[in-house]
């Protein structure tokens, strides 16, 4: 059992470490049992009422107090963090890796990364000489802040960038705080331009969009201006960054705009 | 499927407070949803049927009170329903809405014995 929050075994796995779990496990999907859904307040007829209980709580409370205090922790070191969702093979762990490479050791930097299984994104990112630790959520759709909280006991990391790359998923991730100063939604230029429409609460709850493998445009018929245009329906506010880790095209964009979050984090750049 | 998470996270809440407030069966539990939340309500019965067997809450009945979607329109300068993010402003047919209601997940209330 966790000595922290006291979380027992289940199907999450944070390499280097004991099987650890958030989730209480062990239900089945044993066949749907319909109840009797009826109106507000009805009681079953000739039953006494029961006493009723106020709870008014936020159902992702506990997540956001793990949130939060994964925020303080990291404001506390001098961290910019980001949490990078997308669809799966959008090309995170490629931009990744050449975002790590074009950085060159300017800023202290650690990768946490969750796929459902496999270190393999993790070793990429290690092949680089960053740190990284793979989560493997098991059956989990996406990370939540106290699996995060967890892995990132097992980095060493005081100031500079903490990359969070979240499970290849365009819904659930959006729920989910895991205390990030942002959450960057990639989509790539081979997918729908739509997505922003078919996906909004991703797209409403990310501050920055990168489209990403932009030196395929030639080849395709994606219309960035209208894929700009439905993000900004969902999210007026929403910043769009363009880029392709192939070509180079659009990195240094990319890459001033996670130097000035790790300066405004509070920590000047290391000098090379 | 994240509705699974949060069928736990209901869970976790009512088992909380089972043992805060002294009971041992919960009847009826009631959640407020906005519509513009993301939480599929059938996929949340469903998963709320898995989650809460062996406990509390087993065999209690879910009501799901859906709060409305609305945005504040930056052009009109009011408050708008909508029904999806990406509806445009009922007034002005513009998109520089930012959302004010509709996003709550919220467990509100229990009939417990």
């Amino acid at each position: 059992m966790c000595t922290v929050c006291g979380c027992g075994q289940g199907e999450t796995k944070i390499e280097g470490g004991p099987e650890h779990a958030h989730a209480p496990g062990g239900f089945s999907y044993a066949p749907h049992h319909h109840h009797h859904h009826g109106p507000e307040h009805a009681h079953a007829p000739g039953l006494p009422p029961g006493r009723m209980v106020q709870i008014e709580q936020d159902i992702l409370a506990k997540n956001n107090a793990y949130a939060g205090a994964n925020r303080k922790q990291w404001r506390e070191r001098g961290l910019f963090a980001i949490n990078l969702v997308s669809s799966p093979g959008s090309g995170k762990t490629t931009l990744l890796v050449e975002s790590i490479g074009r950085l060159a050791g300017r800023h202290p930097l650690a990768v946490i990364e969750g796929d459902q299984q496999t270190s393999n994104d993790a070793e990429r990112i290690r092949a680089t000489g960053a740190q990284a630790i793979q989560v493997n959520t098991g059956k989990g759709c996406h990370l939540d802040a106290h699996m995060v909280g967890h892995a990132f006991e097992r980095l060493d990391l005081q100031g500079g960038l903490l990359l969070i790359e979240n499970v290849g998923n365009l819904v659930c991730p959006a729920e989910f705080d895991l205390g990030e100063a942002h959450k960057v939604v990639i989509l790539s230029v081979t997918e729908g331009e739509d997505k922003p429409l078919k996906y909004p609460n991703m797209f409403a709850a990310s501050d920055l969009m990168l489209l990403t493998k932009t030196d395929l445009l030639p080849h395709l018929t994606f219309d960035v201006a209208r894929c700009i245009e439905y993000a900004r329906r969902v999210n007026p506010k929403i910043e769009v960054l363009q880029v392709s880790a192939k070509s180079g095209e659009g990195m240094d964009g990319w890459l001033a705009w996670l130097e000035r979050g790790v300066v405004g984090a509070g920590l000047p750049a290391i000098s090379a | 499927m994240h509705e699974m998470s949060l069928a736990e996270g209901v869970l976790q809440i009512i088992e909380d407070h089972a043992a805060k407030a002294g009971f041992s069966r919960v009847k009826t539990v009631w959640l407020e949803i906005g519509a513009l939340s993301g939480v599929e309500t059938e996929a949340m019965r469903f998963c709320f049927d898995a989650v809460t067997r062996g406990s509390v809450a087993e065999g209690a009945a879910l009501e799901i009170v859906a709060t409305p979607g609305s945005s504040w329109c930056m052009q009109c300068g009011v408050s708008v329903p909508v029904a999806e993010r990406y509806d445009p402003c009922p007034r002005c047919g513009g998109y520089q809405l930012q959302v004010q209601g509709g996003t709550e997940m919220r467990v509100k209330e229990l009939e417990v014995e």
